[in-house]
């Protein structure tokens, strides 16, 4: 197919195009294969407006046709002898709003239609990735950070009860899980065929942290299909007891409530009984996933669209979008599981229905609470890649659409939006833990969504390697992780810390993510200028200790020292 | 010390409300001053509450462990004891309730403070701050205001400082009556002075107008102000009580100015509430810090719900119209309430924080509160109970200007030299009658209490700390510092919190 078939009208003179909080400008718009591109060239000053039609979420249009009237009398700028012209509304992904009014009726139409095709393009071979050159790329650079392979060779408290297990290189037992995975060294691939077809979409449980500390482990898997009539699998009970002494007890984490555990029966799902699980101790933990969540999203991003709320108005839709509530549950659930392996000394099953979502979001939270490697910034970026990305995270379903779309709702959900407010809200109190910044977590947010890199197209690593994807994409991980790059998103007041992180889920320590939900308001420049600041306090004090150490007069620089403590001081007490 | 029963209990458990399991036991005291709790630990660790910051003292029925007793003091922190007998707890809360509500002045903890200062400090501390050097760092034209002397010896007005700033132009014979007009003889004098357009905030109590009643002097008192801004043709007249308010107290024979007798007024009203509503929002917000383990969805109900955070905005948002008329059309502005002292307060101060980079200041914000809430008369002693008296009275009107300007440090947080610890400490000093400066109702007041001579000034202690207070993010010549702040008073702009809850910002509850 030829992209060209969509754009009927390529280019358009004298549009004028309204960002939030911007003055209107003028300029040409151009529609391409992937992107939306406005320039102003009226002033000095070249400005560009790159937009990857991707990106775009909803198109609103509308069009006033005057010809046949007289001369309107406002009209003073821009006279077109037609007399016709459009607006079209864009809503994108990133919950950005512009606005285009373009002078032509006709020409508008065809914009907004090539918009509506080319923004929904199904096939992912089409999407901007493949297409994506830029120059300092090469496609034989390095594609991910580590494999399953790599993550068991360095990680030697494993090898003595863990192995590797290839089982599922060709994908046919687990459609959704890599080609590799770590299993307990005493359960054969046998075993874990059997296992496989008792567990939802063949996601037998498997390893996915293992604690520095006391080596006790965090595993996940999908519900096993125990069914009306209690069906049992010796395998997947013997795999389970594999993990843990006999003397030892281990908690199932399930993000459903009993209710809803037991209702799955009905449907061939279920749970693990406590009679055939017997070292095992099931907790239920209700998470919200699903079409729930999406429209949660879709209340929450509707409220802050909205200035002319009143405060009561404002926190009713806020309260009501109940957003904040399932951060504050995967907050507190990822909390139980590390608390269960680092103050109790347990190792944790997790699973929800699908082991898709709820799942691997309890999974990496609990390991950034625990894990002072996932805190880092290459470390954050090989948690997702492993947890989310290789996992089985059916990103290209979850995130076809998002806040604004019209279309009807089909497999999207914001899981992956929720993992970033729940980081969010541990950046926010645990300032100095984490080695990179919100602004990460913004541009994780917006490539998930719509990106020039490959890493979050397909669903799994079986879809990702049927259309070649590592060989015709670039990787985001890497990328973000070329110096460049990398110094927009460091956290300047990092300071490595090897204790667990335990974030306050009172309901008065969660705060709405301004800095995505109102990024586009004139809320989000303030915050800017202080981030900018923290990094001046910060640069300056790294000069001056540099030059302290030289010269040996400390007295003189105590300004910035006390500086960097209270900044220290004030920042934990956010 | 007659009202202490019992001034020792051994074998005290300080609970903590949030990991019972650390909690810890000790030895109670009660000094005549303060509750004393000594761990027995070998650190022997000492909490020491004033007596005066204890708000109420409550007694749960017994259990077979103890008798429970739960203090919460006024800067929001709660302590729970657990005493071994029944009777010892009783006699202690017995004790305390007297303790933390004397009934006169002379009992209050500042008349017995004594830190380690000669009286010549003292008498330093007490003019750190001078308000002289204040108006006249304004840069006030002296050809167009002056200090008038008719309040010498509070004869116009007994609420008011005995200096006043007003219009060159207006001659003692529009002061008097002008003051006349005006509920309790507050008189619209001069509260703040904008160099840049020479327009002036200015603060009054209601003119007492009833439905038709009118006063010469108070009308060319309004006019002298509107001319003392050369360049204006009009002026704001800002009713920070809500229209229906200011119409039902007409009845009462006061209201507000009738526009076709005074020339060149724009009346605006903004609907601040009364220090009722407040008071009743202030103890739901409270109830929804003390709810435990509150789901999030409780938790924003409750927000809501207490109304807070809608009359925060509402003092932010007459902040915000005065500026607008100040900064941006150079018009002058009178702003009152009932009786001015405290709607009229929160609305010029917060307007001057907007307005004066020197307000975001430490030293700034010290001399603010001493010109718009002490001098001014705003009751500190009736509003935040320092004596035993009417519970109708007490109202968080000062709590609400500090979470205003916490507000403001949320979303400028580069613009204040301070931090959030000041204001909390200014909270509690206001609370903690331990310096004289927030005793009793007006200055006049305070000069028959001869607080000068017979306490301490809370000023210079808290500037010699200043290093505590420092914002580190805070830098005089950022964009953020310098010149008129333009908060966005979206709902979705506010915190959804209030300072007043973080004390007890409690760790994790994951079960």
């Amino acid at each position: 197919m030829e992209f060209s078939e969509h754009i009927k009208t390529a280019n358009v003179e004298d549009v004028v195009l309204k960002l939030p909080f911007q003055p209107p400008m003028r300029g040409t718009l151009c529609v391409t294969g992937h992107h939306l591109l406005f320039s102003d060239r009226a002033e000095e000053r070249e400005w560009q407006l790159l937009l990857l039609l991707r990106n775009i979420d909803a198109v609103e249009k509308s069009v006033e046709n005057l010809l046949g009237y007289p001369q309107h009398p406002k009209a003073g700028q821009s006279q077109r002898t037609t007399g016709s012209s459009g607006t079209i509304i864009i809503k994108c992904k990133d919950l950005r709003i512009l606005q285009l009014d373009i002078p032509g009726m006709e020409e508008c139409l065809n914009i907004a239609s090539s918009i509506e095709a080319l923004s929904s393009l199904e096939s992912i071979t089409e999407m901007y990735p493949f297409f994506h050159r830029p120059r300092e790329l090469s496609l034989n650079d390095p594609w991910g950070l580590s494999s399953p392979e790599q993550d068991y060779v360095q990680t030697e408290r494993l090898w003595d009860r863990w192995r590797l297990s290839k089982v599922n290189s060709d994908f046919s037992v687990c459609p959704s899980y890599p080609g590799a995975m770590i299993v307990p060294r005493t359960v054969d691939d046998d075993a874990l065929v059997k296992a496989a077809r008792f567990r939802q979409g063949g996601r037998f449980p498997v390893l996915c942290y293992c604690h520095h500390r006391n080596s006790m482990v965090i595993m996940r898997c999908s519900q096993p299909m125990t069914g009306a009539n209690r069906k049992r699998c010796r395998e997947d009970e013997l795999l389970l007891q594999a993990v843990i002494d006999e003397s030892e007890l281990g908690y199932v984490i399930d993000t459903r409530s009993a209710q809803q555990a037991q209702q799955a029966r009905m449907t061939g799902g279920g749970f693990e009984s406590k009679s055939f699980y017997r070292p095992w101790r099931r907790i239920h933990r209700h998470m919200e996933r699903g079409k729930v969540l999406q429209e949660s999203l879709i209340k929450l991003v509707e409220a802050c669209g909205d200035p002319s709320h009143n405060m009561d108005r404002w926190l009713s839709k806020l309260e009501n979008s109940k957003w904040l509530s399932h951060v504050h549950s995967a907050l507190s659930t990822a909390g139980l599981v590390a608390e269960c392996v680092e103050r109790d000394g347990h190792s944790v099953l997790v699973h929800g229905s699908d082991g898709t979502d709820t799942t691997l979001l309890v999974t990496s939270l609990a390991q950034v609470i625990l894990d002072p490697a996932s805190r880092t910034f290459r470390g954050f970026l090989q948690l997702l890649e492993r947890e989310w990305v290789q996992a089985g995270h059916p990103f290209q379903q979850r995130c076809a659409r998002s806040a604004h779309s019209h279309a009807r709702l089909r497999q999207e959900c914001p899981s992956f939006v929720l993992l970033l407010d729940c980081m969010w809200q541990i950046w926010r109190q645990f300032p100095l833990a984490l080695e990179f910044s919100e602004a990460l977590l913004l541009r994780l947010a917006q490539e998930a969504y719509a990106s020039d890199y490959g890493t979050f197209l397909c669903n799994n690593e079986q879809e990702r390697c049927t259309l070649g994807v590592k060989e015709n994409t670039h990787c985001l991980f890497q990328f973000l992780l070329r110096c460049s790059e990398r110094e927009k998103y460091i956290n300047p007041l990092y300071e490595p810390t090897e204790l667990a992180i335990w974030p306050s889920v009172q309901p008065q320590s969660l705060q709405l993510w301004t800095g995505l939900f109102l990024r586009w308001t004139e809320h989000a420049e303030t915050m800017a200028e202080a981030r900018e600041e923290i990094w001046t306090i910060i640069k300056e004090h790294r000069e001056r200790t540099g030059a302290e150490e030289t010269t040996h007069t400390p007295p003189t620089h105590r300004d910035t020292f006390t500086a960097v403590e209270n900044l220290m001081d004030e920042l934990t007490i956010l | 010390m007659e009202h202490i029963r019992t001034p020792k209990v051994e074998n005290v458990r300080l609970i903590d409300r949030l990991t019972p399991r650390k909690s810890v036991v000790g030895t109670l005291y009660l000094s005549s001053t303060h509750t004393i709790f000594v761990e027995n630990s070998d650190a022997r660790r000492e909490t020491w509450v004033l007596h005066s910051l204890v708000g109420s003292i409550e007694r749960p029925p017994t259990t077979p462990s103890g008798s429970p007793l739960v203090i919460r003091c006024k800067n929001f922190q709660v302590y729970q004891l657990l005493l071994p007998q029944e009777k010892d707890c009783v006699d202690i809360q017995a004790s305390l309730i007297r303790l933390s509500r004397p009934d006169r002045y002379g009992e209050l903890f500042c008349f017995s403070f004594q830190p380690n200062v000669d009286k010549e400090e003292r008498e330093k501390a007490w003019g750190f701050l001078d308000l002289h050097a204040e108006f006249s760092r304004m840069g006030i034209p002296s050809n167009l205001w002056h200090i008038t002397p008719a309040n010498h010896e509070y004869r116009v007005c007994d609420t008011y400082p005995s200096e006043l700033f007003v219009p060159k132009s207006a001659s003692p014979a529009v002061i008097v009556g002008s003051a006349k007009f005006r509920s309790r003889g507050r008189l619209p004098v001069l509260s703040y002075f904008h160099r840049d357009t020479s327009a002036a905030v200015c603060r009054s109590s209601q003119p007492l107008s009833g439905f038709s009643a009118r006063s010469l002097e108070d009308e060319q008192m309004l006019q002298a102000i509107m001319k003392s801004n050369p360049a204006s043709e009009y002026m704001y007249v800002v009713d920070t009580r809500p229209k229906l308010n200011a119409m039902a107290n007409r009845a009462a024979g006061k209201g507000y100015e009738n526009e076709d007798h005074y020339t060149n007024i724009k009346l605006h009203f903004i609907g601040i509430e009364n220090i009722h509503v407040m008071r009743n929002s202030q103890q739901k917000i409270t109830d929804v810090g003390d709810m435990r383990s509150p789901s999030m969805g409780d938790f924003l109900w409750g927000l809501e719900n207490s109304g807070w955070l809608k009359h925060i905005k509402a003092v932010l948002d007459a902040g915000v119209f005065i500026v607008k008329a100040v900064a941006e059309e150079g018009v002058s502005v009178l702003v009152h309430c009932s009786d001015g002292w405290d709607r009229t307060a929160q609305a010029c101060s917060v307007a001057s924080v907007l307005l004066d980079p020197f307000y975001r200041t430490i030293r700034g914000l010290m001399v603010l509160i001493e010109k718009d809430w002490v001098s001014f008369g705003h009751k500190f002693s009736h509003r935040y109970s320092h004596l035993e008296g009417d519970p109708k009275e007490v109202s968080p009107v000062i709590d609400q200007f500090l979470e205003c300007v916490w507000q403001l440090m949320e979303q400028f947080p580069c613009a204040f030299e301070f931090n959030e610890r000041f204001l909390l400490q200014l909270h509690t000093h206001i609370h903690s009658c331990q310096y004289g400066n927030f005793i009793g109702n007006s200055q006049k007041e305070r000069r028959d209490l001869r607080i000068n001579e017979r306490t301490h000034s809370v000023w210079p202690h808290l500037w010699e700390n200043r290093a505590e207070y420092i914002n580190p993010l805070y830098r005089a010549d950022h964009s953020q510092s310098k010149g008129i702040l333009r908060p966005v008073t979206t709902p979705y702009c506010f915190k959804m919190c209030s300072i007043w809850m973080r004390p007890r910002l409690e760790a994790r509850n994951y079960i």
